[in-house]
């Protein structure tokens, strides 16, 4: 905790959230609207510590939705109104005393479309260490090294730090994000499709640095691609027109889904 | 960074498994023959014992195969190493069945002296859990040759039968009062006989993951 602190320099904000219990996420009956437009209804789900979590379901289920409000990425959105709790490291997020930096450093987020900044490689690691007030170069160096090594592309990329990192491939450009989103050492990582823009070999990278990563972060995945939850998940939650139809362990749900709904979308008969 | 390096350490740990699964088989085999030539009751018995130990191992490796099939997908040579373990550990338990049945015969073996040394049995022993060994090891290491020797050793484990069984019925036939013996010899020599067959099914297997080819598709 002391070096975390040390790197940003934001105690005062971080000492509201508890990761020391088994629970890094906590959803409890949340309703969110679009206006008019009910998009979740009811949804309940406990992300463990440690566990990759992955949210499958058809296009306009929700599924990405619930993901951008567990670090209030809907509050952008026009008119989206969020009913119920969800409490991340034990700190109900929609309080209005929420600090939305402390709480964006602690939850992670990597997008579909690599979206790297228009600088070089070392800067973008460096970005948010340096918007937490993180000012000494050597610091900086560390991080960048600890925030690339953990994506497992060090090795790749150390000759490369002043590079742009515009130049890299979409494949080391995801994952130099997944680096970025790092380099503050968040607990949780929100993935919103994270390989669909990719091809097999880069995916197959991303998902075992998503094995790795496990261990320091705790996962949640949005993704269209069953095969990648089963491959890659502890547990799943199979989302249908707003609803959470199932939610459980990986291997129970795709060997003996309970919930009729989840088995004709896992096997392809409908979505 | 490798990829697949999640799908190779499963597949390393189904290898692990599948060759304890067959150490243990060998041993029954070696203690139920022992069991037989030094007519130790308690050894047949321990063997029938042992095959609990076969069946879980069964049971944990093809849960080990359901999850590498769903969790990493295998295709190309990686399903075909995962689909036709699933078959091998069927033969696998067979023979462990097999070899608990030879523990089972001894157990309940009379309280009298054998009627014939059972060299030729002890010799059938030796050759079903050296085939046993062979197949497997030639299928985790896609051996095609070796797989080859225990198709060819079957023949000699068939004219062991044969000629057990032979000797046998001539017992019979000049002394009614060795039949129950005979009867009971006759059986585990057919057991190792069928434990030689499995290793023969095994080695098949072996010989697929080589060529993609297997004889009953011929």
């Amino acid at each position: 905790m002391k070096d975390r602190i040390t790197e940003t320099g934001a105690k005062n904000r971080l000492d509201r959230f508890d990761f020391t219990g088994e629970t890094a996420v906590r959803v409890e009956g949340v309703d969110l609207y679009y206006g008019d437009f009910q998009a979740l209804k009811k949804i309940d789900m406990t992300v463990k510590k440690h566990e990759i979590t992955a949210m499958i379901g058809p296009s306009g289920c929700g599924k990405s939705t619930l993901l951008k409000t567990l670090n209030r990425m809907n509050d952008l959105v026009e008119g989206c109104r969020v009913e119920g709790k969800i409490t991340v490291g034990g700190r109900d997020i929609y309080a209005k005393d929420t600090d939305l930096s402390a709480l964006r450093k602690n939850v992670g987020m990597v997008f579909q479309k690599p979206n790297p900044f228009p600088m070089s490689v070392y800067d973008n690691v460096a970005y948010a260490p340096r918007t937490f007030g993180v000012k000494k170069k050597d610091l900086l160096d560390e991080i960048v090294e600890r925030s690339l090594k953990q994506a497992a592309m060090w090795d790749e990329l150390k000759d490369r730090l002043k590079k742009s990192a515009l130049g890299l491939s979409g494949g080391q450009q995801q994952r130099l994000c997944i680096a970025r989103a790092l380099s503050v050492r968040p607990q949780v990582l929100l993935m919103d499709e994270p390989t669909s823009a990719l091809d097999p070999i880069s995916t197959g990278k991303i998902e075992e640095l998503c094995e790795e990563l496990k261990q320091d972060v705790t996962i949640v995945i949005v993704t269209h691609n069953m095969q990648q939850a089963a491959r890659i998940s502890d547990k799943t939650g199979f989302f249908l027109l707003g609803e959470l139809i199932e939610f459980g362990e990986t291997e129970e749900m795709f060997t003996s889904p309970k919930r009729p709904e989840t088995e004709r979308y896992i096997t392809g008969r409908f979505g | 960074m490798t990829t697949r390096k999640y799908l190779d350490e499963e597949l390393g740990e189904l290898h692990s498994r599948l060759t304890k699964m067959c150490g243990i088989t060998e041993s029954m085999i070696n203690d139920s023959v022992r069991a037989l030539k030094t007519l130790d009751r308690t050894l047949g018995a321990s063997v029938s014992e042992t095959d609990k130990e076969v069946d879980e191992l069964e049971l944990e490796i093809e849960k080990k195969c359901m999850r590498l099939l769903l969790r990493q997908q295998p295709v190309a040579k990686d399903l075909i190493k995962v689909t036709t373990a699933l078959k091998v550990i069927t033969d696998i338990e067979r023979i462990g069945d097999q070899a608990a049945d030879v523990g089972e015969i001894v157990r309940q073996f009379p309280n009298e002296e054998l009627i014939r040394e059972p060299e030729r049995i002890q010799r059938m022993g030796d050759l079903a859990a050296a085939m046993i060994h062979q197949s497997v090891e030639a299928f985790l290491n896609e051996n095609r040759g070796g797989a080859d020797m225990v198709i060819r050793a079957d023949d000699e484990m068939d004219a062991l039968f044969l000629a057990v069984k032979e000797d046998l019925v001539k017992l019979m036939a000049a002394d009614s009062k060795t039949a129950d013996q005979a009867v009971m010899l006759l059986m585990i020599a057919k057991y190792l006989e069928k434990i030689g067959d499995y290793a023969v099914n095994v080695s098949e297997w072996a010989k697929y993951l080589v060529t993609g080819v297997h004889k009953e598709y011929q």
